[in-house]
């Protein structure tokens, strides 16, 4: 290391109490800031559960879906109408709706039920158990071991539910990728058996799940959809469009945005004043370093090193904390809605960035107008 | 006839402006030379230590020139100002002005430091000068842990580590007990003044008078005369 950058550390680490101050208030400022966003990149991704898990290339709708979880049924000639367009290679049905299911103790538990397709059962989950033709038997249902796979009493192959007033079956034990964010276990069986067993309105199809014949095509068909007075959105669009919903129509993403000003807030305050008040209490020791005869250029360098040293050792310790308080909370909840994301490591990157500026910026200032003359009036 | 190291030519400085203008030196001119110990003398706000800031290099005059070893100090630009002080110069401060997070060593080693020597070669030759100034031991203990004079002591062996032609003490015994300062000067007078080195000292302490080759005189900014000449 450089004898000035050296000397830059050492005179930074070596004062402990002003060293832990600033590391405590970066690093809780980096948790916080990591914490929020990622609680909320977690809500967003649990939201898009069911997209991500079908995992189809195209999702047809109606124009009033906001999020995956609340489809509008459409009628049955959507679904032939876009097997019938062009570019479109296959195209099936989904049906995705709530249920009450009474359990063996005689409590209730609401489930989210995902009717596939019966021919191709399209967006299947992987089997941990169980054979996926079995789906087929009398009144067979799919439960996916998940967070939330205790609250069906934990079934086993050939547990038994009644689900609206239905006998149903756990003919297998399936994962998913994503576990929904509403906390109801997910039961899977096909599309005619869901709309057989839950009461439903006239149109009964939530979404056609479509497969274009190529990557070329999916403009085309979303224009000819859009002309049939629906929307087809790709899965992207589709996860965008919820997390929209989320930020935008509840208030989430102001609650966010809140929340990370004010973590900046209290980081920059904490960090900016003791910085600032280290460079004051070493002000006249900056000022017999300038009458010595050290160039502005090292006392800037000496001093952007110690913020930035202090910035990335405190987001270092800050993602730190919030990956271990995550994981502390994922032993306990495993559904815990909290996902790092390298978007949630860049705004809290860029954060510790600014503080780290503002705070030096303050410090270098006060450096620079020292006068050594100063030194010697003592 | 001994060789000048500074050369002061009408030197002046005034702070403040209009009513409140404050003339600090009116007019001075001084030489210094190699192999002296030079006393700037006088009753507080006459003026020291504004001169021996314009001499080496920290306060810039409002008109006049110093020359030191025939270099127009005021003509360089701030870089190459900060330069000169680094290489020509070493400063012992009032109070001392050490680093209380650092250790002794590496107080005396900033000079060498800041020339961008390697940080271990530069601690090495500051704890030899450290053994010179009679702190041998002491390399690892923070400054807060020395007497008033063992901190003195640091403070000139970090004025001396980079072996400079000018040694600047201001006020060298301001903080310090009669003996304790007796022998801090009599230890610079013996073992750091040599034919190749010029020491200005700033004091109003008479006690120290006596390590003198030269005392000016300073009243109200201007040098009034000699009072001891040079041996």
């Amino acid at each position: 290391m450089n004898g000035i950058l050296k000397l830059a550390y050492k005179l930074l680490v070596n004062d402990t109490a002003k060293f832990t101050s600033l590391l405590v208030g970066i690093t809780f400022a980096v948790y916080l800031m990591m914490f929020v966003t990622s609680m909320f990149f977690g809500v967003l991704n649990h939201a898009s559960a069911t997209v991500i898990n079908i995992g189809t290339t195209i999702w047809v709708m109606d124009p009033a879906v906001e999020t995956v979880s609340n489809s509008v049924g459409m009628p049955d000639y959507v679904l032939d109408a876009v097997r019938s367009m062009q570019g479109v290679k296959y195209a099936v049905p989904l049906y995705s709706g709530g249920a009450l299911v009474k359990l063996a103790d005689g409590n209730y538990q609401s489930v989210t039920v995902i009717g596939l397709d019966d021919t191709s059962l399209l967006g299947r989950p992987t089997l941990l158990e169980g054979k996926i033709e079995n789906i087929y038997a009398e009144s067979g249902f799919l439960a996916v071991r998940d967070a939330e796979f205790a609250k069906l009493e934990t079934p086993h192959i050939g547990s038994e539910f009644e689900l609206n007033d239905n006998r149903a079956v756990i003919v297998g034990i399936a994962q998913v990728s994503t576990s929904g964010l509403y906390g109801t276990p997910t039961l899977y069986t096909t599309y005619q058996r869901a709309i057989q067993y839950i009461p439903n309105p006239r149109y009964t199809i939530s979404y056609v799940l479509l497969e274009p014949k190529s990557a070329d095509d999916i403009p085309q068909i979303k224009q000819q959809v859009e002309r049939l007075g629906y929307r087809a959105r790709t899965k992207e669009e589709f996860m965008q469009k919820t997390a929209d919903f989320f930020i935008y129509k509840t208030g989430g993403g102001t609650n966010m945005l809140i929340m990370t000003a004010i973590s900046f807030i209290v980081g920059l305050s904490i960090s900016g004043q003791t910085f600032y008040t280290f460079i004051l209490e070493n002000l006249e020791r900056f000022g017999a370093l300038k009458a010595i005869g050290i160039r502005n250029c090292d006392l800037v360098g000496m001093i952007l090193f110690q913020a930035t040293f202090t910035a990335l050792t405190g987001y270092g310790l800050g993602v730190g904390l919030c990956v271990f308080l995550i994981w502390l909370a994922k032993l306990r909840l495993p559904s815990y809605a909290a996902m790092l994301t390298y978007a949630s490591l860049t705004i809290g990157f860029v954060m510790v960035a600014i503080i780290a500026a503002i705070s030096s910026y303050a410090g270098i200032r006060k450096v620079l107008q020292i006068d050594p003359f100063s030194i010697f009036r003592g | 006839m001994p060789q000048v190291a500074i050369k002061a030519k009408g030197l002046e400085k005034s702070f403040g402006e209009g009513e409140a203008k404050t003339s600090a030196l009116r007019d001075v001119e001084l030489e210094a030379y190699f192999g002296e110990m030079l006393y700037i003398v006088g009753p507080s706000g006459s003026g020291k230590t504004t001169l021996l800031s314009v001499l080496s290099g920290i306060l810039k005059p409002n008109s006049g020139s110093v020359l030191v070893e025939d270099i127009d100090i005021w003509k360089l630009d701030a870089d190459k100002l900060a330069d000169f002080r680094l290489n020509k110069i070493g400063f012992v401060f009032q109070d001392f002005h050490l680093f209380p997070r650092l250790t002794t060593a590496e107080n005396a080693a900033i000079p060498l430091i800041l020339k961008k020597k390697d940080w271990d070669e530069s601690i090495r030759e500051a704890i030899s000068y450290l053994e010179i100034v009679g702190l041998k031991g002491r390399a690892d203990l923070p400054p807060v842990k020395l007497s008033g004079g063992e901190q003195q002591r640091v403070a000139i062996a970090r004025a001396m580590v980079s072996k400079p032609d000018i040694l600047i003490m201001d006020e060298p015994t301001a903080s310090l007990d009669g003996d304790t300062g007796n022998s801090i000067l009599s230890f610079v007078h013996k073992n750091i003044l040599n034919a190749n080195r010029c020491i200005v000292v700033v004091t109003h302490d008479s006690r120290i008078y006596e390590f003198a080759s030269r005392i000016l005189n300073m009243v109200d900014g201007r040098l009034t005369g000699t009072e001891k000449s040079m041996a």
